[in-house]
């Protein structure tokens, strides 16, 4: 422990200085910047890193295999979930995947809005971190429906039925919020990649991959024209993404709030689950950017003010979080509902309380380390607490749901949940298939935005004589 | 002929060449810049009409939200709940709300491309010899040929009298 008084404010650094030296190593100009990120993708040597990072990932999820083959043969009765816990890995794993997904959104959406330069360098990878994280969301209740093939039957359709959706319930919402969120990220992420996907067209070498990135440019050109029209799209779309974030997590905690169940009937639940989504969101980041910048040697473009303001987010939504942990025993108190006060000494005190205390640990305690400096600028610590976070957000759902649900009013239908091997099956093979595409991501596209990086870059090339003569050269073979 | 390009080593060297071709009376010309620069933009002069497109785009994408969860729930398929009233509009908020991102991010995405003419995979500037340094380090500006007043000629010597890396014609694809 330092000597320091920890009386620094948790807030993301509002007053932070706009310069952009502290966001990209000096010496970057706008050449340097397109030819080092290019690079990455371009070069025709994997590191061996890469490989090994993939063949691990690939076999996890290769789970999925057997644990979805299993599922869709037999049906749901492989998990452990009965009565009265009918809900348990498969919305623990949606709410945590949904909730890792948000911090791209807030990366890219909010703090551009916000002005926060400092996003440019993360915010590609964390847009792909979302739309890789609500993939693996969107698995979950897929399977959980049983027949997975009958998912258009949560749409409203015209059908032979006779039927349509109730839109009175949350669970519909969800449905709108989820594929809303998944289509709108999925846009602004690959927006976002045109300019950049033109950038790889004019760098690449070979014939297949000029193409395949060519189409993928839709033949972007960067016209003035077409850059106004270009960025107003961009901005407009962060702001979409804004409010939507921020409803798509409310709708997630309208799933159980809009339920009587002691432990999910509380008004504090949507503020807290969108902090619990940020407080998530950022441990992933966190997680991914800092082997990234460490095996990819981008300490240039992802500096420790990155870090350190990352640290300062989780360290602040872990606040709000525990904000909301204490709302939840307060009003389960107040209440003088016999129920709640059931519910309360069920989770300190009853067959999981080791999971609520784990918890406490991961998410109240961990973070505490961020208010020192050491700490928020260090990466084996960062990336340890960011671990912390990870699990803890997924004891949270674990808690919420699976506590809740086992001991409900009569204690005649409680009874005690176990995952089985296709739970945690499942569980582990999502993870394979979220890193699987982190991988391609890493390998294939941009880690970092090319053209936002530019506008951080001095903006002029030093057009030294070599190259003047060049272009003098070309000017003469003109018709 | 579809144009005269010229290639500039910075923002400052285009700009000052824009303002060149706008003094010499011409109104057709297109910049290309590797990062989006607000200066060119204003100074090649742009009205953007997309943001009345994504506003159309929210507003439609409401209507449909609330248009459709009405006919479900008052006409096509009326459910009782409680003796609560059919249009139970408060509860049909949330999607309205959805529908209102999903559909105003639609127009901001395809509107954005169909008012830029993208997707388009060739374009006469592609055939300019070095043209793929607009996606690194280099600005272009090009007279185009459908300006009332251009003549190739003309259009080469004013450009080659800013300060230029080069002059090129571009030919029509």
């Amino acid at each position: 422990m330092t000597d320091r008084a920890p009386t620094v404010d948790p807030g993301p650094a509002p007053g932070a200085s706009p310069a952009g030296e502290e966001f990209i190593a000096p010496g970057h100009s706008l050449e340097s910047v397109t030819d080092k990120i290019s690079h990455l993708v371009l070069t025709r040597r994997t590191p061996r890193g890469w490989w090994i990072g993939f063949a691990i990932s690939f076999l996890l999820a290769m789970l999925l295999v057997p644990s979805v083959g299993v599922l869709l043969a037999k049906g749901t009765g492989v998990w452990g979930l009965n009565v009265p816990v009918g809900w348990a890995f498969a919305i623990i794993n949606f709410v945590w995947w949904i909730g890792i997904g948000h911090a791209g959104t807030l990366i890219s959406a909010i703090l551009l809005l916000l002005r926060q330069e400092w996003r440019t360098s993360i915010n590609r990878f964390a847009e792909a971190m979302t739309l890789f994280a609500v993939t693996c969301a969107g698995l979950y209740p897929l399977l959980h429906m049983g027949r997975p093939w009958l998912f258009y039957w949560l749409l409203p359709y015209p059908n032979t039925m006779g039927t349509w959706p109730q839109f009175r319930s949350p669970l519909v919402w969800d449905v709108f919020a989820v594929t809303t969120y998944a289509t709108v990220s999925a846009l602004f992420w690959y927006v976002g990649l045109i300019p950049d996907f033109a950038t790889l067209r004019d760098r690449a070498k070979s014939l297949p991959f000029k193409r395949v990135y060519g189409i993928l440019a839709l033949g972007w050109r960067g016209a003035a024209r077409h850059w106004d029209r270009y960025e107003t799209a961009y901005l407009l779309l962060a702001g979409l993404a804004t409010p939507l974030v921020v409803s798509v997590h409310t709708v997630v905690s309208f799933d159980f709030a809009a339920g009587i169940v002691p432990g999910w009937h509380a008004t504090i639940f949507p503020p807290y689950f969108v902090a619990g989504a940020i407080f998530a969101g950022f441990a992933m980041v966190l997680t991914l950017a800092i082997p990234l910048r460490q095996f990819y040697d981008l300490g240039d473009f992802i500096t420790r003010r990155h870090l350190e303001n990352m640290g300062k987010v989780l360290l602040a939504t872990g606040l709000i979080v525990a904000y909301g942990y204490a709302m939840e025993f307060f009003f389960g108190w107040y209440s003088g509902s016999e129920y709640e006060h059931s519910m309360l000494s069920n989770r300190l005190s009853g067959p999981y309380r080791n999971y609520f205390f784990a918890l406490m640990v991961c998410n109240v305690l961990a973070p505490q380390l961020l208010w020192i400096k050491r700490c928020r600028t260090h990466m084996g610590w960062l990336f340890l607490v960011a671990m912390f976070v990870n699990v803890g957000m997924w004891l949270e759902r674990f808690v919420i749901v699976v506590v809740s649900l086992s001991r409900d009013f009569l204690p005649s239908s409680w009874d005690l949940y176990e995952p089985t091997k296709w739970d945690w099956g499942l569980y582990v093979g999502t993870i394979g298939l979220f890193l699987t595409l982190i991988f391609l991501f890493i390998r294939f596209l941009p880690v970092i935005s090319i053209f936002e990086m530019r506008t951080l870059a001095p903006q002029s090339s030093e057009g030294n004589g070599d190259e003047a003569d060049e272009a003098a050269d070309r000017e003469g073979g003109a018709s | 002929m579809f144009g005269v390009i010229a290639e500039f080593a910075g923002a400052d060297e285009l700009i000052a060449a824009i303002h060149r071709a706008r003094e010499a009376g011409y109104t057709k010309m297109e910049a290309y810049t590797p990062l989006p620069l607000h200066e060119v933009i204003e100074a090649i002069g742009h009205k953007n009409r997309l943001p009345l497109l994504v506003l159309l785009g929210g507003i439609v994408g409401a209507l449909t939200g609330f248009g459709l969860q009405y006919w479900v729930s008052v006409i096509e398929y009326p459910i009782n709940v409680g003796g609560r009233p059919l249009n139970s509009w408060p509860s049909f908020v949330v999607i309205m709300f959805e529908l209102t991102i999903l559909f105003a991010a639609g127009a901001a995405v395809l509107g954005m491309l169909a008012l830029n003419g993208l997707p388009r995979p060739h374009h006469p500037v592609f055939s300019v010899e070095g043209f793929e340094l607009a996606s690194r380090n280099r600005f272009f500006l090009m007279l185009l040929h459908y300006d009332p007043q251009f003549d190739h000629v003309q259009a080469r010597t004013l450009l080659e009298g800013t300060e230029t890396l080069g002059v090129q014609e571009v030919p029509h694809a």
